[in-house]
């Protein structure tokens, strides 16, 4: 056991040392891990940002069920309780006519002429029935059961009504932020991979450098896990570095479009709503850049060590 | 100790063997003395013997460890049990006296404290005794050659095998590696010495095993050179 720990602070001691020593080959494999890792965590952030900003124009949206005045309030409960069993309903709420009314009052409670031509008639605002569904998608469902010929015959005309007539546009938004998913989703594996590759070579040139001194090691009885060791701290190290300094550059990148910029948002992107993701998760996101830096190098230098440091007996 | 039975050893078909049904018994605490041409099979034998190389056929025993029953991933511990010496060195150029010789103790996971420790007490068997910061490259090559055999005896092998130790040496400072072989047979350790020099072979009158072709020609005790 006691040897065990010396031989691991020794692969430790020997990767750091290593990793000194092949700096220059060093730097291109650190440099584009740090691209890779900055893409990774712009991203998960993006995401974030996208899926706050499609949730928010999500919430406002509601379908509204005018009922005819003919309706009985037994009849509207009862189409409340089958609307409220969907399950995709997220919300409903029933407003008779008085409550109607004094809804419509107060939303409209700056605008007295209008008040005053709404009290002069009596009551010309139908009961209501807001529903929420939980997803833009699940609207269609909803309606499918609010136009059957039954329900249909409770409602006044032009009822049901979607203050989701911004529905195609919510479509599109959310069209568009899948594509950037998407793209999001490719270039991080395909910077992923160049990364990975270029690693391999490093390691390998590491390797071919001190051939000489992984020979004599043999001879001496190192096992293969001794020489493999350091080469797989030397990219654990990479690793650590990259994910730090993308995690920087993009806490950087955030200072400079709050204060330079002074911008909040860059189209879909919610820059305010990505700065306070960041800041909350901020501990997260560096314990998810580490993982994924220290993943890509362990797997690469773990490939290139076996393929190359394998014992081979003539 | 050491224990070859009918041992084989062929590069490839045309070739002929390099190493052709040798048979070959080694107390514990002997000092054979191996000789033979270039191309005779020395260099061979001694890389079966490391297990840098299988055998063709045959039967290696060394120490009690039976080559064919030896998987891959043990091949370290039977190299940490037996002592080599090359004769071109292979020191490590950029460690310094002491480092080469700690090299060998780091790798199978010896304390430094242990390390501080054996180190200078082997580099005063091969006298090499305040030489401990030079680097190779300030040696002179039979002191680079001894502290090769530092390195490889400060895990106290049972078994030390010299390939060609002196191959590179002028008289003088070959003569200062075999003492130091010597002294280390003395303290109880098997030695496998492959030589060219016969002054040397004459001079120690021990048992001396001559490769011809790949077959030993002879063995005999305390005999002189003859190829």
């Amino acid at each position: 056991m006691k040897r065990r720990f010396i031989t691991f602070g020794r692969i430790l001691h020997t990767g750091i040392i290593n990793f000194m020593r092949n700096i220059t080959l060093a730097v291109a494999a650190v440099a584009v891990m740090i691209v890779t890792l900055t893409i990774v965590l712009f991203s998960v952030i993006a995401n974030a940002s996208f899926t706050n900003t499609i949730a928010q124009i999500t919430d406002k949206i509601d379908v509204s069920v005018f009922l005819s005045d003919n309706t009985t309030e037994a009849q509207a409960q009862a189409l409340t309780t089958q609307i409220k069993k969907l399950p995709q309903v997220k919300s409903i709420n029933y407003l008779n006519k008085e409550q109607a009314l004094k809804a419509y009052q107060k939303q409209n409670s700056g605008n007295a002429q209008l008040l005053a031509a709404i009290s002069a008639t009596n009551n010309p605002i139908p009961a209501t029935i807001h529903i929420k569904p939980y997803n833009l998608n699940q609207i269609n469902t909803i309606k499918n059961v609010l136009t059957t010929p039954a329900n249909q015959a409770l409602q006044i005309k032009g009822s049901p009504s979607y203050s989701g007539s911004r529905k195609a546009v919510i479509d599109k938004i959310t069209h568009a932020t899948n594509v950037l998913r998407q793209i999001g989703v490719i270039s991080v594996i395909v910077f992923a991979v160049i990364c990975a590759l270029i690693i391999f070579n490093t390691i390998q040139m590491a390797i071919f450098n001190r051939r000489d001194e992984i020979q004599i090691m043999r001879l001496l009885g190192a096992s293969t896990g001794y020489i493999r060791g350091p080469y797989i701290v030397e990219s654990v190290i990479y690793g650590i570095l990259a994910a730090l300094a993308s995690v920087f550059i993009i806490n950087a990148a955030f200072v400079a479009a709050s204060t330079s910029l002074q911008a909040t948002s860059l189209g879909l992107f919610d820059i305010g709503y990505a700065n306070s993701y960041f800041d909350h998760h901020f501990l997260r996101l560096l314990a998810l850049q580490l993982g994924v830096g220290i993943i890509i190098g362990t797997a690469s230098s773990a490939i290139a060590t076996r393929r190359y440091l394998k014992f081979r007996i003539k | 100790m050491i224990l070859l039975d009918r041992v084989s050893k062929s590069y490839g078909k045309g070739l002929g063997p390099s190493l052709d049904r040798i048979s070959l018994h080694v107390e514990p605490k002997e000092f054979v003395i191996v000789v033979g041409q270039s191309g005779a099979g020395k260099t061979t034998l001694l890389k079966l013997l490391t297990r840098e190389e299988r055998p063709t056929s045959g039967k290696i025993i060394i120490g009690g460890i039976d080559y064919d029953k030896l998987k891959d991933k043990d091949i370290p511990l039977l190299r940490r049990k037996i002592g080599v010496v090359f004769q071109d060195f292979k020191l490590l150029p950029n460690k310094n006296v002491f480092e080469n010789v700690a090299f060998a103790l780091e790798i199978v996971g010896i304390s430094n404290r242990e390390i501080q420790h054996t180190v200078p007490k082997v580099l005063e068997i091969v006298n090499l005794k305040g030489k401990e910061k030079r680097m190779p490259r300030e040696l002179s090559g039979g002191e680079r050659q001894r502290v090769a055999i530092a390195r490889a005896i400060v895990r106290q092998p049972r078994i030390l095998i010299a390939d060609e130790p002196t191959g590179n040496l002028d008289p003088k400072h070959a003569w200062d590696v075999i003492k130091v072989l010597e002294k280390i047979n003395r303290y109880g350790t098997t030695v496998l010495l492959t030589t060219h020099n016969q002054d040397i072979v004459n001079k120690l009158k021990r048992r001396v095993v001559t490769l011809q072709h790949g077959k030993v020609s002879s063995d005999r005790a305390n005999a002189e050179y003859e190829v």
